[in-house]
């Protein structure tokens, strides 16, 4: 695989779009049908990279049809695949993109990150959410089991890691990611908005964009953030999809309402000089290891089997 | 010296509301809803001469376009003349379709037979007729009913079961009164709508606030921080009078009932909305 966005100089910019979808509760087929016509208008120009939000072709708040709606990985991925190549022929593309998971009768929230080479789908990554929002208007975790694990992998733009959501709700998820060598962060999600009252934004658009932007700044990592869009059930989904540089900056941004594809160039050069004008992650990966032996810490001394996994 | 400048707390005000927000977000979820999900875009609106129902009346017309609006009064023969004429002048600054039914036939018919029955029996029985009438209309004119109630009508419990809180939309539903106040001015609600004592209007000079001993603007403040989940202690150490919270939380408390549906006995694996769980727009 030839690398485009790998680290280091030489690294070539890269496109991407970003799909803010408005799906119809439950009607997968229809919705993949409705992103061919998405998939044909992006093509109309070279793209690298596709990413779509969390439950994208489902709707969010499934509860008990999450069962009956999610799919294994590998289905998925072909569902994708033909859609695109449906449209756009052998042009070959990177997709990322979040659904309900079927593993062998257990369910995740999950995103999947396929290559498109020809008419075949290469899964390379699938990450199942970590964080399940079980409190007030969320109920994951009475449908759904968590992931137990964060991976980064290699794709031809760079390593690259996805967290879904709430994953990046807490700072050391990112934090984690970065150090395993993540230069692009993908985050599906599907966030429901609320808080009207002040400011000129709803207080949970405000609080998403402060915790990307922070998060992008302090890593020196690309965001591709994809928020699902539309009503489900009197719960409006704020989309308010965007990309953020590796300096906290919005390099393009959705509005909250409406589907929309967002376009733009990730140049990973700009990854390394953030990160010479701003040292925090080399300053982090000398310091993590001392933080995380602090015996004052609730972890586990015997690895993974000790935590009863 | 050096200046000193204090941290402010929360306070007893009662929650401010962005406006302009709150009309966009609403007028999208009413599209979503009312065109979308069901197809249909048309709304269906019991204008009481209230604010909440000319709030939700220049939301929908906003959401719809006007032409997409019917308004009903529905008067009994106890209301006051100027309900009917702040509904009209809701239907005058819209430009939307209006009729005025009667309910007092529909309501005497049937409290001929309980002539005994005091101002509640006969509220909730005129209240139970007007939806009567409105689900009707809406049958008739192909259009969604809109609900107008308010979060703070819901938690007090100061409306009929199965009659305000029926309409399957509802975009005011989880604002204060006192925000839906806001709203009003924002939308351009006529002056006198927002001006005037909130009626239930089943009795000359009857008030809301006089029903429910408390004004909305301090129920609104006491309920946005009781909801968050603050001890009635903590609630009076910030400044609200002790019988206020004490007023609200039994109020709050002793209607749970009225914001559910119907308590079903379960016997089954499968029970509906206890295992069989479907969200509303699956």
């Amino acid at each position: 695989m030839e690398p485009l966005g790998s680290a280091g100089s030489g690294a070539c910019p890269f496109d991407v779009a970003v799909v803010q979808t408005k799906p119809r509760k439950g009607r997968y087929r229809e919705n993949l049908d409705a992103l061919c016509e998405v998939f044909a208008q992006i093509g109309e120009r070279p793209t690298d990279l596709v990413v779509l939000p969390e439950a994208a072709l489902t709707g969010y708040f499934l509860e008990g049809a999450v069962y009956e709606l999610a799919l294994a990985a590998d289905n998925f991925a072909a569902d994708l695949a033909r859609a695109w190549c449906g449209v756009n022929g052998g042009r070959a593309v990177d997709i990322a993109c979040g659904f309900y998971e079927n593993f062998e009768g257990t369910y995740y929230n999950s995103a999947v990150y396929l290559r498109v080479e020809g008419t075949a789908a290469h899964v390379l990554h699938v990450h199942r959410k970590l964080f399940l929002p079980t409190y007030g208007v969320f109920d994951e975790e009475r449908f759904l089991s968590r992931g137990r694990r964060l991976q980064t992998f290699e794709t031809r733009l760079g390593r690259t890691a996805m967290l879904i959501c709430e994953d990046i709700w807490h700072s050391i998820v990112p934090t984690v990611a970065a150090v395993k060598g993540a230069r692009l962060l993908i985050v599906p999600s599907a966030a429901p908005g609320r808080g009207v009252e002040s400011g000129d934004e709803l207080a949970s658009v405000v609080r998403w964009r402060s915790i990307l932007q922070s998060t992008a700044a302090e890593h020196g990592v690309y965001i591709v953030y994809a928020g699902l869009a539309g009503f489900e059930g009197g719960k409006g989904m704020t989309g308010s999809s965007c990309v953020i540089d590796p300096w906290g900056g919005i390099v393009v941004a959705a509005p909250l309402l409406g589907a929309f594809v967002l376009r733009a160039q990730i140049d990973p050069r700009e990854i390394d000089l953030a990160r010479a004008t701003l040292p925090l992650l080399g300053d982090l990966r000398a310091v993590l290891p001392d933080l995380l032996l602090d015996e004052e810490l609730p972890i586990p001394r015997g690895g993974r089997d000790a935590a009863g996994h | 010296m050096l200046q000193v400048i204090e941290g402010q707390g929360r306070g007893a005000a009662p929650p401010p509301l962005n406006a302009a927000l709150a009309a966009r977000w609403l007028e999208a979820f009413l599209r979503d809803e009312i065109c979308e999900r069901r197809s249909i875009g048309r709304a269906v609106v019991g204008l009481s001469g209230g604010v909440d129902s000319a709030v939700t009346a220049f939301l929908c017309a906003r959401a719809l376009g006007p032409e997409n609006v019917h308004a009903i009064r529905m008067p009994y023969a106890a209301s006051s003349p100027s309900s009917l004429t702040d509904a009209r002048s809701v239907v005058e600054a819209l430009g939307i379709a209006e009729r005025t039914i009667e309910i007092t036939a529909a309501v005497d018919g049937y409290l001929q037979f309980e002539p005994d029955a005091d101002a509640r029996r006969r509220g909730n029985v005129m209240a139970r007729v007007r939806m009567l009438v409105l689900f009707d209309q809406s049958a008739k004119l192909d259009a969604l009913p809109v609900g107008t109630g308010n979060k703070t009508e819901r938690l007090l419990g100061y409306f009929t079961w199965h009659a305000d809180d029926t309409p399957p939309v509802n975009p005011l539903g989880d604002l204060f009164k006192t925000q839906v106040w806001e709203l009003a001015r924002y939308l351009g609600v006529p002056q006198a709508l927002v001006d005037k004592a909130p009626s239930a209007d089943l009795e000359a000079d009857q008030t809301d606030e006089g029903d429910l001993g408390i004004t909305y603007a301090r129920a609104d403040a006491i309920l946005a921080q009781l909801l968050v989940g603050y001890s009635d202690a903590q609630l009076i150490e910030r400044g609200f009078a002790a019988d206020d919270v004490r007023l609200v939380r039994r109020r709050v408390e002793g209607t749970h009932w009225k914001r559910h549906l119907p308590t079903t006995a379960m016997l089954t694996n499968t029970a509906i909305n206890e295992f069989y769980l479907r969200p509303v727009d699956f």
